[in-house]
C-alpha cells in the first residue's frame, strides 16, 4: 500500500500556497505510507542555462561547506547551494554528466535525487509528518507538486528507495501498486545505456517512460507504450515541468480521487486526505478510468 | 433524531454507538455529519434505524448492513454496502469500486456510477445502478439483481451463477459465460419494483436480461481450457 498526493494550482497568485495546502494531505495519507515520504515540487525556473540539481547525502552530519569549496576548486564553477538538512539544492550551469562524475569521485555519500530547470526533490525516511517538518514542505511554493507516502512492499526501506523516482530532466513518478515485470524492463533498458540507482520496481517505470519519451514520444504515447509494456497494478501520477499526469492499470484496484476547482487540482489515493482543501464541497470530484490518462497544464 | 459530528466523536464511537445504543434505546434516526471520507461508517449495523450521512465516506461504508435504512448523501468509497445482510443503502453520488461485493440480501442504490466491480460474488442483494458500471461487474455473481440504467464496461457477468442482470445502455463486452436473454413478464414485473424503489422513471422494456449460459456448471475436459 501507499499513497499518492498531486496538486496544480491554477492560479499564478495561488502559488504561494502549494505547500500550505499539500501538507495535511500528505500526512492525511499516513496510514497509506508511514514508512517514507517525499516530493517533487515545481517551483522557480532556474535562471539561464543553469540547473537545479537536488542533492541527498546519506551522514546527517555532512559537510555542505566543504563540498561547495570543493566543487569551486575542481570544476572552476561557481555554484549556488541551498541546504536543508541532509539535502541541498545545487544550481550551477554544468551539465549532469560532468556533476556525476565529479561527484562520484569526491564524494560517493551524495546522490543526485533529480536534475532540472524546476523541479526539486526531497526523500527521506520516516513518517511524512517528520519529514515535511524537517524539509520545511510547509514553505513551498510553486505550480505543482507530485508527493508520496511509501508502505514498502518490494524493495527495503531507504532514502533512495523512497518516492517519487526521477529520470532525464524535469520529471518524476510516484507509485501506489506493485509491477510485477521490473527486472525484465531493466535488462531491456541497461544495454541502451540506461542506469539504474536502486532495485525498486517505480525505478523502471520511471525510467522506461523517461526513455520513451526522449525516443520521441509526447507523454500521452509513452503512457500507451506503459499500457502494453507494465505488468502489474499501478497507479501512477507524474509530473513534469508544466504538466500534472495521472494513469491507473486496467484493474483499477489502487484507488485515486481527484477534486478540481477553478484555483486547483488535488489528487489523493482517498478522499478523506482532501476533505479538508478549501472549497472541496464545490469541486468537482471523479475517479479516475482504468487505462484513460489525465492530463492538467501547470 | 440523534446527530453525531464526525469532526468531534470519533469513528469508533459513533459505530459503538450505532452497534448498541440504538438498539438499546430504539432510536429510529440518526444523522452523520462531517463524514469527510472516514472508512468504515455505519459498518454491521443491525437494527431497523434510518442514517443520513451527510457528505463523502471512505472504504466500506454500510458494511454487513442489517435492517437499516443508511443514505450516503455523497460519494461512497470502495466496498460500499459489502456483504450487506438486509435494508436499504442508497448512495446520492457515485460509487467506487466493489459496490455491494459480496451482499446478501438488501437492497443497494447508487444513483450515479458504480466503479469496476460492482456486485462482485453477490448472493442475493438487489444493486440498482442509476448510472454506468464499470469493468467486471458481476464477476462470479451467484444470486440477486443487478440493474444498470446505463452503460455497462468489459466483461461484465463474467463466470456468473444464478444472478441476473439488467442492463439499459451498451454492454462493451459479456464475460466468459455471460448472455443476452429474452426478458420474460417475471423479469419485468422484478425489474418494475426495483425501479421504483430507486425511484427512477424508466421501462422495463428498455432493459435487457443478460445471464449465464451455465456452460461453466460442469466440468468439459474437451474445451481445452479455453472459456
Amino acid at each position: 500500500m501507499c499513497g499518492i498526493i498531486g496538486l496544480l494550482v491554477k492560479r499564478p497568485d495561488l502559488r504561494s500556497q502549494l505547500g500550505d495546502w499539500m501538507v495535511p494531505i500528505l500526512i492525511g495519507m499516513t496510514e497509506r505510507g508511514p514508512d517514507s515520504a517525499g516530493l517533487a515540487a515545481f517551483t522557480d525556473r532556474s535562471k539561464g542555462d543553469s540547473l537545479k540539481y537536488s542533492l541527498y547525502a546519506d551522514d546527517p552530519d555532512f559537510d555542505w561547506k566543504r563540498l561547495e569549496t570543493s566543487f569551486k576548486k575542481h570544476l572552476g564553477s561557481k555554484i549556488k547551494l541551498g541546504v536543508q538538512d541532509n539535502h541541498a539544492l545545487l544550481v550551477t550551469h554544468l551539465e549532469p554528466e560532468e556533476v556525476r562524475t565529479w561527484l562520484h569521485e569526491h564524494f560517493p555519500g551524495v546522490h543526485v535525487l533529480s536534475v532540472g530547470k524546476v523541479m526539486e526533490v526531497y526523500k527521506d525516511i520516516g513518517t511524512p509528518a517528520e519529514i515535511a517538518e524537517k524539509y520545511d514542505f510547509q514553505d513551498l511554493e510553486g505550480s505543482h507538486v507530485v508527493a508520496h507516502t511509501r508502505m514498502a512492499t518490494e524493495s527495503a526501506v531507504t532514502p533512495d528507495r523512497a518516492h517519487p523516482f526521477t529520470a532525464g530532466r524535469d520529471f518524476c513518478l510516484v507509485h501506489n501498486g506493485t509491477v510485477s515485470n521490473p527486472n525484465s524492463i531493466r535488462r531491456m533498458l541497461e544495454p541502451r545505456g540506461i542506469h539504474f540507482d536502486t532495485d525498486n520496481d517505480t525505478e523502471a517505470v520511471c525510467r522506461f517512460l523517461e526513455w520513451r519519451m526522449r525516443e520521441g514520444d509526447s507523454l500521452e504515447k509513452a503512457l500507451q507504450h506503459g499500457f502494453a509494456e507494465l505488468d502489474g497494478f499501478y497507479t501512477l501520477l507524474m509530473g513534469t515541468k508544466d504538466k500534472l499526469a495521472l494513469v491507473r492499470d486496467a484493474f483499477a484496484c489502487k484507488p485515486a480521487v481527484v477534486a478540481e476547482t477553478d484555483d486547483y487540482v488535488a489528487i489523493a489515493s482517498e478522499f478523506h486526505a482532501l476533505a479538508h482543501l478549501p472549497n472541496v464541497n464545490k469541486a468537482r470530484i471523479f475517479e479516475p478510468q482504468p487505462e484513460q490518462i489525465y492530463v492538467w497544464n501547470a | 433524531m440523534e446527530r453525531i459530528d464526525l469532526a468531534k466523536t470519533s469513528l469508533r464511537e459513533l459505530n459503538q454507538f450505532l452497534h448498541h445504543e440504538v438498539r438499546k434505546k430504539k432510536i429510529k434516526h440518526v444523522e452523520v455529519i462531517n463524514p469527510d471520507g472516514a472508512h468504515s461508517i455505519a459498518a454491521g449495523v443491525d437494527a431497523p434505524v434510518k442514517i443520513d450521512i451527510r457528505g463523502h465516506t471512505g472504504y466500506y461504508c454500510a458494511g454487513m448492513n442489517k435492517q437499516a435504512e443508511i443514505t450516503v448523501h455523497g460519494n461512497a468509497g470502495p466496498g460500499v454496502a459489502e456483504n450487506m445482510m438486509s435494508g436499504l443503502v442508497h448512495v446520492k453520488g457515485f460509487a467506487s469500486v466493489s459496490a455491494g461485493a459480496s451482499g446478501h440480501g438488501g437492497t443497494l442504490i447508487i444513483d450515479g456510477d458504480a466503479s469496476l466491480r460492482c456486485g462482485i460474488s453477490m448472493k442475493g442483494i438487489d444493486i440498482v445502478v442509476g448510472g454506468n458500471v464499470g469493468n467486471f461487474s458481476a464477476f462470479m455473481a451467484q444470486a440477486g439483481t443487478l440493474v444498470v440504467c446505463g452503460d455497462a464496461g468489459d466483461h461484465l457477468g463474467d463466470s456468473l451463477y444464478e444472478a441476473v442482470i439488467y442492463v439499459r445502455g451498451k454492454v462493451k463486452s459479456f464475460g466468459a459465460d455471460a448472455r443476452e436473454e429474452p426478458m420474460t413478464k417475471a423479469d419485468e414485473k422484478k425489474l418494475a419494483e426495483l425501479l421504483d424503489k430507486a425511484g427512477l422513471k424508466y421501462k422495463p422494456k428498455e432493459f435487457k436480461r443478460i445471464a449465464s449460459a451455465k456452460s461453466l456448471y460442469n466440468w468439459n475436459a474437451d474445451a481445452n481450457q479455453e472459456y
